[in-house]
């Protein structure tokens, strides 16, 4: 038999990163299917780019797939109805990125009844495909939420030459990818041979950490008969699926500072997005639920839970038999890099791939100290930056330094903060020197 | 549901077990060895001052924290590390005592706390105490006793070497020599060195290229290379205090550098200069070269293009 795990080595291993906790509980269950809430809303921000408009009023009869947000800008993606109702408000909600969003609410008749007007749609050119994925709604499934019919429709002058699908998984507590790639191995893998053939790509490999073998086992098994796609098994070191870091270790290509995946020839798309794909070309049902898992201390049973876009944080957490104790701290996203809510009545996005809920313990961060120059930090880096003297530069507001030690490629991954013995909080001074450097640039 | 007591903060929300404190406590582990080494050789006056020293830095640090209406920092244990150190630079002698608690003062209320506290100082406060100590109470510094209860005066190996006078180098490595409290023995600094590795705290390369460029360049002019190695105070100094966090480099190239800067200058005193010793005055200079060094060693960031001008 053959043994996967040497079929194919990572080509690189990457610099610095740190051994986090996996906290993998909900990688066992079966997903479970929720039912439609009473209500959802969707807000028209679920993707990096420009926000959609609403196409839908007050008042108006939608069903599920039913188009109710669209954007006439290139990097944006439409919205569609999760559930079949009626919109019963269209208000501002305020973003986790403090923009204020157009966001609609419907109300579910709970039939769930599919919109007529929804058919395979006919893909013969590449052209065609680019389009279907745009109206399909699709964004990366990965957390970030670029839009898919951008990332896979590269200007002319640069050549495709691999595809790499992420199912790396870093995260703590998340497992809503490794379930996808279990439960939905063919939709992966011909979703993979469909972006192939229309983008003319040879070469395909898929990134998991070696915490999941299973993944690594199955893909290859179904994939045999065509040599060219190849799950690799990653060594599990946090920030091993960030894109960046994935792409050095699977193809050894470092993409510039400043740069994009496509600029070494690669484009890297979530195992999730990917599975969309194949879904997408048999039914034509645009992307309107989301698997996520639903885990922290103090969630009653954690699973992970197949979910209308659009669900309140809240109805997610009752379905997964409510809280065991107050939560202190609701995260979107995995602890490294989610975004943490202030509120429950915050509804779910395309890219959500975990809910998070801390009792207090876990939610209250150690207060900062004296950092004492022990390099930990620099050696977690795996942008090799030093996040030490970045901190202090973001403290003293000082743009050219910043620009100096090469803030813009911080990718905000946590490890400098999560390995601080002083419990500094890089990330938070990083992020605030980021903004110091663009809006001194701007003057 | 009570949510506004919800916590909404900046990624990532998960820290690694690791302190400040936890740090400091393995190097108060990895000084356990030559503390006892010290008591075992020189009876309990090396207790006494080792407590002492020890007992004062922290009341220092205290102190000045109240005095300037600060928030305690003892709790990191930092001052205790500083008094444990500076006691093993200190002879076995009873006026080693009072001294300690003046090298103390000198460490911590000036050296560190007037810097800005933890993180803050330039120098190292136990080098930089040691120094002040050498140069200010000459006689009390080099008060050399050999070990055992009767406190017999010697000159130490540097000294003896410089009249022709032999010494073993099992003597050495155990630390049956005359000298420093935690200086003598090489077995025990070793041991520390080990466990301060294990434990992740520090790495190979200060101690390695310091003690390494010493043994090079001795071995060039030469010398003994081994009987530089185990002599004076290089793997005190190189394990314990040209380590500091605060005073050394923080990437692996400038920490390489920083040690061969140390042993170069070390190994010029010993050979060159008036004095027998010259490893804390090769780590005080280079200290103030560290903001130099940190500068000219910025690594490479991941997919950088060319350098920002």
């Amino acid at each position: 038999m053959l043994n996967y795990n040497t079929l194919m080595k990572q080509k690189n291993r990457i610099k610095g990163g740190v051994k986090t906790p996996h906290y993998k509980n909900t990688a066992k269950a079966e997903t479970k299917v929720m039912p439609a809430p009473e209500k959802v809303e969707i807000t028209m921000l679920h993707h990096i780019g420009a926000p959609c408009l609403p196409t839908v009023g007050k008042g108006d009869q939608v069903f599920v797939g039913t188009k109710i947000g669209d954007s006439d800008k290139f990097v944006s993606a439409p919205i569609h109805s999760s559930v079949s109702g009626t919109v019963t408000e269209i208000k501002k909600r305020l973003m986790s990125n403090g923009a204020y969003v157009d966001s609609v609410v419907i109300k579910s008749d709970g039939l769930q009844t599919i919109d007529p007007a929804i058919e395979p749609p006919v893909v013969n050119t590449r052209e065609d495909f680019i389009r279907a994925i745009r109206e399909s709604g699709l964004v990366g499934l990965g957390g970030a939420g670029f839009p898919a019919h951008v990332k896979l429709n590269p200007p002319k002058d640069k050549k495709i030459d691999y595809l790499l699908i992420n199912a790396a998984e870093c995260e703590p507590y998340i497992t809503s990818d490794y379930r996808e790639s279990i439960e939905n191995s063919w939709n992966v893998i011909s979703g993979i041979n469909i972006v192939m053939d229309f983008l003319g790509i040879e070469n395909v490999l898929i990134g998991v950490e070696d915490n999941k073998p299973a993944t690594v086992k199955v893909l290859n098994d179904i994939a045999d008969t065509d040599k060219k796609i190849t799950a690799v098994s990653l060594k599990s070191k946090y920030p091993q699926g960030a894109e960046k870091m994935l792409i050095y270790a699977l193809t050894g290509r470092k993409v510039p500072a400043g740069g994009l995946p496509m600029d070494v020839g690669v484009i890297v798309m979530n195992v999730a997005s990917v599975s969309f794909v194949a879904k997408y070309l048999k039914t034509g049902m645009p992307l309107v639920r989301k698997r996520l898992t639903v885990d922290g201390a103090v969630v009653r049973e954690p699973a992970n839970v197949d979910a209308c876009i659009g669900t309140y944080i809240k109805d997610l957490i009752d379905f997964c038999g409510g809280f065991t104790e107050e939560p202190y701290k609701i995260l979107m996203g995995g602890p490294m890099m989610g975004v943490a809510q202030y509120t429950v009545d915050t509804p779910i996005l395309k890219q959500n791939n975990a809910i998070l809920a801390f009792n207090k313990k876990q939610s209250i961060l150690p207060e900062q100290t004296a950092c004492i120059r022990c390099g930990n930090c620099v050696r977690a880096c795996p942008m090799s930056l030093m996040p030490q003297q970045l901190d202090l530069l973001s403290n003293s507001g000082n743009a050219e330094g910043l620009v100096k030690y090469n803030v813009m490629s911080c990718i905000e991954c946590g490890s400098c903060s999560y390995v601080c013995p002083a419990k500094r909080h890089l990330v938070q001074a990083i992020r605030k020197g980021k903004t110091i450097v663009k809006t001194k640039g701007s003057k | 549901m009570p949510e506004n007591r919800l916590i909404v903060n900046s990624s990532p929300h998960l820290k690694s077990m690791r302190t400040t404190r936890g740090i400091m406590f393995d190097v108060i582990i990895a000084l356990v060895p030559a503390v006892i080494f010290s008591i075992y050789f020189f009876s309990y006056i090396a207790a006494v001052i080792v407590a002492v020293s020890t007992a004062t830095a922290v009341l220092f640090e205290v102190l000045y924290n109240l005095v300037a209406k600060k928030k305690q920092t003892a709790g990191n244990l930092s001052a205790v590390v500083t008094g444990i150190i500076l006691a093993l630079n200190l002879p076995p002698v009873k006026s080693s005592i009072w001294i300690a608690a003046i090298g103390t003062f000198v460490a911590i209320v000036i050296v560190k706390m007037l810097f800005g506290g933890i993180g803050k100082n330039i120098f190292n406060p136990a080098i930089a105490a040691r120094v002040f100590l050498t140069v200010s109470f000459a006689g009390q510094m080099t008060a050399w006793v050999a070990p055992g209860v009767d406190g017999i005066s010697t000159a130490t190996p540097l000294a003896l070497i410089q009249n022709g006078t032999s010494v073993g180098y099992l003597d050495l490595f155990l630390g049956n020599i005359g000298g420093s409290l935690g200086e003598t023995s090489a077995l025990a600094l070793l041991i520390g060195l080990l466990w301060l590795l294990a434990r992740k705290v520090i790495t190979w390369h200060i101690p390695v290229s310091f003690i390494g460029t010493v043994a090079l360049f001795s071995f060039f002019f030469g010398q003994d290379p081994l009987f530089h190695v185990l002599a004076g105070g290089l793997l005190l100094g190189a394990i314990f205090m040209a380590t500091d966090y605060v005073t050394s480099p923080t990437t692996w190239i400038g920490k390489l550098i920083f040690g061969f800067g140390c042993g170069l200058i070390t190994i010029a005193i010993r050979l060159f200069g008036n004095l027998p010793e010259g490893v804390s005055f090769s780590i005080l200079f280079m200290n103030a070269l560290v903001p130099l060094i940190d500068r000219y060693t910025v690594p490479k960031s991941f997919g950088e293009v060319k350098a920002n001008a």
